[in-house]
């Protein structure tokens, strides 16, 4: 028979507490594989809080979004909105982002959740092409069309606008109360970024909300709907409001991460929110483990980080990477992992992803967790077999 | 005191008159039998009392109140459980969650986003759902994935579930459908022992007579939509018309 224990206050509280001092020290540990730069840095933290945010609803419910990075691209436009009207203040920004992703995930989730399955996902994504195309022509006023929305120098920004203006009029940088966020630190060749240590504390904060609805007895709920929505209707449970609520709770997830990509780069633009991007997010959250805490951060990080790696890669670092390879086999090898890597690494991704879905449906948490079991379970194998020892002695 | 009064209930599916004009009522504390051969109506006179279908005349009144046109967690909270004929669980959960999640919908109502506090920390629901599972004998499987028990033992899950959330009225569809002789019995035990405590109104349709006879207060035979006989288990083993609606269709298979 299978067990089934949930994790306990005292693992959840040593599972946090690793999680923030492995985020905070992220500089570190990232220089050493060679991911160490702000940019990437901030791309795994922001992304982290996106597949964090999808994995309440996908994961818990299992209600499959295909139209999430709608939600990521209104948290932009919102951000880039807030610094132009209001100033270049981030916590505004994100503040106004997660309120405007979260009205349009509730009129968006409303009528999406009147289906389920299949169905539910085409909608979102109709949905999310809808306001993509909204945002790439129809309305251009508001979004910039395909130029994208920036901030410029002549923008009102009540509240900075009048210290700044005279300082550096075109090309204004998000400040936290005069605090530069694109201002970085080097030491020992580590990267030390602000908008990295502003966008991870969100990271924390978020992954902590996200932990207590884990553990809640609403997302309890929220499980038992993706377990059997027919058993908890007749249980008394009104599931539609669950659905909904989790359907807002994600895009608002998404909406602040939008806001957060605004950071470095004051500038939104459309194709934030095509189907490519709503369909990464899924990859994300399924790579590192639907339903677990820390796999979809796990899955962004990873994900982030091989496009970052296979796309910038071409002959020559295949060259070096192949180099034991004697030299007349070396050309085919490579030219044949040229074609997964450069402009191509989407195959890579692809298979990579298709040996998951196979071999690791649970994602590289459940593949931890199996390595951790088959460990533990050779430890008690040799334990046994020393006692069969001692009692042979 | 009726707990649950039907009155000239009628449903037609197409050309097939489902239900015609049925009457029952329902005893406050007692244990009421709805039996009848296959096709005659039972499961379609239940779904009527938990809101999956709506008759096309008629009343059905649960306390003094219409459970017509209502949705089935409205039904539930009113104080209505029901035990599907295959078990209903929630297989991905453990044993305890399952018994949890009905304990917080009675707690909290049919919606609340309660989620700050942990659901280990709720010492109360906690002590409620385990309370529910001693008297259940599943206690010791506590932390079993649901999916991972034996149908009877499901079964039981079930009715523990339903007792979480200490309902007014226990809506039973065929309890030992598919079940072992000994399960069976050990169901009838389950369903006497746990009756009578807490005074729960059960409705209980059946195939198995021997069931039936064992935990019924009271009978209703429905035959062919409609209520052929409703009495006392000892008159409707001798009632001719009961004989004559189960014979005839032994008759015809």
């Amino acid at each position: 028979m299978k067990i089934l224990t949930n994790p306990s206050a005292g693992v959840d509280t040593t599972m946090m507490l690793v999680f923030v001092v492995a985020v905070l020290t992220m500089p570190f540990w990232l220089t050493l594989i060679g991911a160490g730069y702000p940019d990437l840095m901030q791309k795994f933290v922001i992304f982290g809080l996106f597949a964090t945010g999808f994995n309440i609803l996908f994961g818990l419910t299992g209600y499959l979004s295909f139209g999430h990075a709608a939600f990521l691209g209104i948290g932009s436009y919102t951000a880039v909105w807030s610094f132009k009207l209001l100033g270049m203040n981030p916590i505004p920004a994100a503040i106004f982002a997660v309120a405007v992703s979260g009205v349009f995930a509730l009129v968006i989730g409303f009528i999406s959740l009147r289906r389920s399955g299949i169905y539910f996902s085409i909608l979102t994504l109709a949905f999310a092409q809808m306001c993509y195309a909204l945002a790439y022509s129809v309305l251009t006023p508001i979004t910039n069309g395909e130029t994208g929305l920036r901030v410029i120098g002549d923008d009102p920004r009540i509240l900075d606008g009048i210290i700044t203006s005279g300082v550096n009029p075109s090309t204004p940088t998000v400040n936290l109360f005069g605090l530069d966020l694109t201002q970085t630190w080097v030491w020992n060749g580590y990267y030390f970024n602000a908008g990295f240590y502003f966008c991870a504390i969100i990271l924390i904060i978020g992954s902590y909300i996200a932990m207590r609805i884990f553990r809640s007895p609403f997302g309890l709920m929220l499980k038992a709907v993706k377990t059997n929505q027919n058993r908890l209707n007749y249980t008394g449970v009104n599931t539609k409001p669950y659905t909904l609520a989790a359907f807002v709770i994600s895009g608002m997830y998404a909406g602040l991460a939008g806001a957060l990509l605004c950071i470095t780069d004051p500038l939104a633009g459309a194709e934030r929110m095509q189907w490519t991007a709503s369909g990464e997010v899924v990859l994300m959250v399924i790579l590192g483990g639907m339903g677990t805490l820390m796999g979809p951060m796990l899955g962004a990080g990873i994900i982030k980080f091989a496009e970052q790696k296979f796309s910038t890669w071409g002959k020559t670092e295949l060259h070096e990477f192949f180099a034991f390879i004697p030299d007349g086999i070396r050309d085919t090898v490579v030219s044949v992992a040229s074609l997964f890597v450069g402009s191509g690494w989407h195959l890579t991704l692809g298979l990579v992803f298709m040996l998951i879905v196979i071999y690791l449906p649970g994602g590289i948490v459940e593949g931890g967790r199996r390595i951790l079991m088959w460990a533990s379970g050779s430890n008690r194998r040799n334990r046994k077999l020393q006692a069969a020892a001692q009692a042979a002695e | 005191m009726a707990i649950l009064e039907v009155r000239n209930v009628n449903k037609r599916f197409g050309g097939l008159q489902a239900l015609n004009d049925v009457n029952l009522s329902v005893e406050q504390g007692s244990v009421h039998a709805i039996i009848g051969p296959n096709g005659a109506g039972k499961s379609t006179l239940l779904n009527c009392f938990v809101g999956r279908l709506t008759p096309d005349t008629g009343s059905v009144m649960f306390n003094g109140k219409s459970l017509l046109g209502i949705m089935p967690h409205e039904i539930n909270q009113a104080g209505v459980s029901r035990v599907f004929q295959t078990p209903e669980i929630f297989t991905d959960l453990s044993i305890l969650d399952n018994v949890m999640i009905p304990t917080f919908a009675h707690r909290d109502g049919a919606f609340k986003v309660n989620w700050w506090p942990r659901v280990d920390r709720e010492a109360g629901t906690q002590d409620h759902a385990m309370s529910v599972l001693e008297e259940i004998g599943l206690a010791d499987k506590k932390d079993v994935i649901a999916s991972s028990l034996s149908r009877g033992d499901k079964r039981r899950l079930e009715m523990a579930m339903c007792l979480a959330q200490d309902p007014k009225l226990l809506l039973l569809d065929e309890p030992t459908a598919g079940m072992s002789r000994a399960d069976t019995n050990a169901t009838i035990e389950l369903l006497q022992r746990i009756g009578k405590s807490r005074g729960i109104t059960k409705i209980i349709i059946e195939h198995d007579m021997h069931v039936v006879f064992s935990l019924a207060d009271k009978i209703a035979v429905l035959a062919q939509g409609t209520v052929i006989a409703e009495d006392l288990p000892e008159n409707i083993k001798t009632d001719p018309r009961v004989k004559e609606a189960y014979l005839g269709e032994e008759a015809e298979a």
